[in-house]
């Protein structure tokens, strides 16, 4: 076992870990934080996105010791209180989800790509989801939520 | 699926990791941005007893300019070098490759060495790396260090001239300031490996082609420079034509694999297509 301590959604933790616990099991198993989904297992689909210290990352392809004093955001983390963190919101205004499994990784990895490019195109949207995988294929409105968020509001 | 259980070292220098690898030798893994080598591991393809982990070793990180060469520590991740001014100013072609590299969230993570050790045919870093002529910057046991250069790094299939108790620490890129540079780059879906990809470095001036250099992705087991285009390409005007001819000849020499997503033929051809683009596009033809 080895000792981990970190942030995670603003509240300090520490835990006894196996160094080979995936961070994403931390998150949900020793957390409960279930909000982080794991879809495909393989670290293509992107479900499981969170930010580690400040990046998005997918959270089945690190380790929680690697996590060890970094602060992590997760889908939980987003809202303030009652609050929805503007890109959830836009997600739910342009109905960017149908069966709503890839959500959580669409709306983080929104977030990352919207901190790092403010104003992108549509095709600089298409490709910083390129690591995200919508099975129901929404991806239309998943693109205009985030042009929405981006305050590229007439997205039609 | 969930790695097998092993145990896990966090040096946090060059020599405290050379040293746990001098002490674990073959039952130890070392972990980099942890990209390919997690998966690995989940999938049990690999169950190796104790985990190095270089995420804490700080030395390890950063570009810096030193003289002719811009200088990437092992551990930068490929979101990092993608930004990064002086690679672009002076190794685009390096820039060009890193920035589509798998997706955002595994640019965040991934590191340049990391990838560049791993040495994956079908890696996006290996072509351009070879055909910038790279050096790769090696630490051993007893503080010795050697360079190894791009023609002599890749040895096969994921296999390196790294030795297992040693450690690549950075990799040195010869500056090609004002060379063009484009990575033309052929997937059938979104992030997913080159079924073949063409790194092209050009230097033009008024118009023909002074000097050009060009890797090829997942032609064969390692990257590979396309020198016969190389040659054919020196003197020629940066024209569709002229560099379509020299194109002609870019998988001479290869033997790239076959799989579903085409056999060894089609990637022959593709990688003829791929050059003439790649090198047009590097032209600003």
């Amino acid at each position: 076992m080895t000792r981990i301590s970190l942030t995670v959604d603003g509240s300090k933790v520490a835990d006894d870990v196996e160094p080979r616990m995936l961070l994403v099991q931390y998150l949900r198993e020793r957390l409960g934080k279930t909000g982080t989904v794991v879809g495909c297992d393989t670290s293509n689909c992107g479900a499981c996105t969170v930010h580690l210290d400040g990046t998005s990352v997918k959270s089945c392809n690190v380790l929680a010791v690697q996590a060890d004093g970094a602060e992590v955001t997760t889908i939980e983390g987003l809202a303030t209180g009652e609050d929805l963190h503007p890109v959830q919101e836009a997600f739910r205004e342009c109905h960017g989800l149908q069966c709503g499994f890839c959500t959580p990784g669409m709306i983080m990895q929104s977030v990352a790509l919207l901190e790092e490019n403010p104003q992108p195109s549509e095709e600089e949207i298409r490709l910083g989801l390129e690591g995200n995988l919508c099975r129901c294929t929404g991806y239309h409105n998943i693109v205009k939520a985030v042009q929405q968020a981006a305050g590229q509001g007439a997205a039609s | 699926m969930i790695p097998a259980p092993f145990d896990y070292l966090a040096p946090t220098s060059v020599e405290e990791a050379l040293a746990a690898l001098a002490e674990h030798g073959d039952d130890a893994k070392v972990l980099a941005g942890g990209q390919s080598l997690l998966p690995v591991l989940r999938m049990r393809l690999n169950a190796p007893e104790v985990v190095i982990d270089l995420g804490r070793i700080e030395s390890l990180r950063g570009v810096r300019d030193e003289g002719d060469v811009v200088v990437v520590g092992a551990m930068t991740p490929h979101s990092v070098v993608a930004s990064d001014p002086l690679v672009a100013e002076h190794a685009g072609l390096v820039s060009r490759a890193v920035e589509h590299l798998a997706d955002a969230q595994i640019r965040h993570r991934g590191t340049f060495g990391g990838a560049l050790a791993h040495a994956d045919p079908a890696g996006d870093l290996g072509a351009p790396a070879l055909a910038l002529g790279a050096q790769f910057v090696i630490a051993g046991q007893g503080g010795s260090t050697r360079t190894v250069e791009a023609d002599d790094f890749f040895v096969d299939l994921f296999e390196t001239a790294i030795g297992e108790d040693e450690l690549l620490t950075e990799v040195r890129l010869p500056k090609h300031t004002g060379w063009g540079a484009h990575y033309e780059k052929f997937v059938r879906v979104a992030h997913q490996w080159p079924i073949v990809a063409v790194a092209a470095a050009v230097k033009a001036e008024g118009g023909t082609i002074t000097e050009a250099r060009v890797g090829l992705t997942n032609m064969g087991s390692t990257p590979l420079r396309a020198r016969a285009v190389e040659e054919a390409l020196r003197g020629q005007p940066a024209t569709e034509e002229a560099v379509r001819e020299a194109a002609s000849r870019a998988a001479e020499g290869c033997t790239p694999p076959s799989d579903l997503n085409g056999d060894a033929d089609y990637r022959r051809h593709l990688a003829t297509v791929l050059t003439r683009r790649a090198v047009l596009a590097a032209a600003g033809a």
